[in-house]
């Protein structure tokens, strides 16, 4: 799982009113290079929560974003360049999605989060 | 013909292992699937500017629809309930991320991030009641309550679904209706029974819900999947059940705009609630030269 799907994620439980961001706990990150699209990440830019993308990276071990962004940065590369890494190469590939709200965790395995609730939860 | 799969088996339980190897590995099933999963990206009628969307793949299984979303530049984010299926997805090396998850308990994603979505041949599966806990209404509301929530304003949603009869396609359409959707159905080759293919195609949000919504069916040219009948005189497709609308509008040109009847009533609708709207005039809605 990359970054761009994690900050589209929240906890879902019944009764969790903010499941936003989901905390990671990463046992195993892998990178994967793709090809990148300025105007793709414009577009994702206005969509992304920077704080919880930031947080989210360093937690992948990650630690070149700048902690907050303005659009204005999207005019310079390195500032792309740090920007698609973060969102699109990096995976996820095992550990944990914590519910901020009540600390269940989703288990993460071969880069797939378990999303699957309980009935209880449901 | 065998048995409907929904009847068989909850679906983590009927795609295991062997299924899921056996589905993705049939040519004939890629071919349909991959047919039918362009068909439902063209419904969704993405803004022609180039620019990667970011789209869901529900029931995604083993990734044959979600490849042709990255075929077309897209990147997509893949939910699907059977383990099964998703590592054979895993070992084709899709591009998108896979969510194990169902849908009928909602889709846990941020309001309004999704640039579209669709679904092949897995929405069916929500009219059974597998577990005691289930009842399909609910489960079918929570799906399309949350799939509403989590689609950008005027995204719209595309559903391939095989509903076993009249109730049941019922049952959807309602669920999605009350969800907040506007569409309907579109059903390809209407009146070939191998033939025949459903789409739900349902739009989210207040703009533009009725323009030229229903109103692209095309006629389909007489390719052929290799092992269907070609009933060329029946390749056509028609609209059922569109809620916006009796009957099929001649074809528009989407880029034209909505032209000056479609303003004018819009003005008048924002009179009626209070805003301060401009007079109409000569150039109301007129056509404006290109400006390069
Ligand atoms: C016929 S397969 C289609 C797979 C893929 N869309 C394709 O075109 O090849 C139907 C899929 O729907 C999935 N499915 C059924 N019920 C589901 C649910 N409640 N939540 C998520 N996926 C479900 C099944 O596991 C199966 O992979």
């Amino acid at each position: 799982m990359r970054l761009l799907t994690h900050n589209m994620l929240s906890s879902n439980i019944k009764g969790v009113v903010n499941g936003f961001p989901l905390r990671i706990e990463a046992e195993k990150v892998v990178e994967k290079t793709v090809e990148m699209n300025g105007e793709f990440l414009k577009k994702m830019f206005e969509k992304i929560d920077w704080k919880a993308f930031v947080d989210a990276s360093w937690a992948m071990g990650y630690t070149e974003l700048p902690e907050e962004a303005d659009s204005s940065m999207l005019d310079s590369d390195e500032f792309l360049n740090r920007f698609h890494h973060a969102l699109l190469e990096l995976h996820l590939e095992e550990g944990a999605l914590v519910c901020p709200e009540t600390g269940r965790r989703f288990p993460v395995n071969k880069g797939i989060p378990n999303m699957l609730l309980h009935e209880d939860e449901v | 013909m065998a048995s409907r799969p929904e009847v068989v088996a909850p679906p983590e339980i009927f795609y295991d292992d062997a299924e899921a190897r056996k589905y993705t590995s049939s040519s004939r099933i890629v071919q349909i699937q991959a047919t039918l999963s362009e068909r439902a990206l063209e419904l969704l009628a993405l803004p022609d500017d180039d620019v990667p969307k970011l789209l869901l793949d529900i029931g995604c299984g083993s990734g044959l629809s979600g490849e042709t979303l990255s075929e077309n530049g897209h990147h997509w984010i893949g939910l699907d309930i059977s383990a099964s299926m998703l590592n054979v997805a895993l070992e084709r090396e899709v591009e998108g991320d896979l969510l194990l998850g169902d849908m009928g308990q909602g889709l846990g994603l941020r309001p309004g991030v999704i640039d579209g979505a669709i679904s092949i041949s897995a929405v069916q599966w929500l009219c059974n009641a597998d577990k005691s806990s289930h009842n399909p209404r609910l489960r079918l509301k929570a799906f399309f309550t949350s799939l509403y929530k989590c689609l950008a304003n005027g995204a719209r949603a595309v559903f391939q679904v095989y509903p076993e009869n009249i109730d049941q396609r019922e049952l959807i359409l309602n669920a999605a209706m009350h969800a907040g959707f506007a569409g309907g159905i579109v059903v390809d080759f209407p009146h070939s029974s191998k033939r025949r293919k459903e789409f739900l195609v349902l739009k989210c949000g207040q703009r533009s819900v009725n323009a030229s919504m229903l109103s692209r069916s095309k006629n389909e040219d007489g390719e052929s999947c290799s092992d269907e009948d070609s009933e060329d005189e029946e390749n056509q497709t028609v609209c059922i059940s569109d809620r916006h609308r009796p009957r099929k509008k001649p074809k528009k040109n989407n880029k034209s705009g909505k032209g000056k009847e479609w303003l004018l009533r819009k003005k008048e609708q924002m009179r009626k609630r209070g805003n301060v709207v401009p007079p109409d005039t000569k150039y109301t809605g007129r056509k404006r030269k290109d400006r390069f």
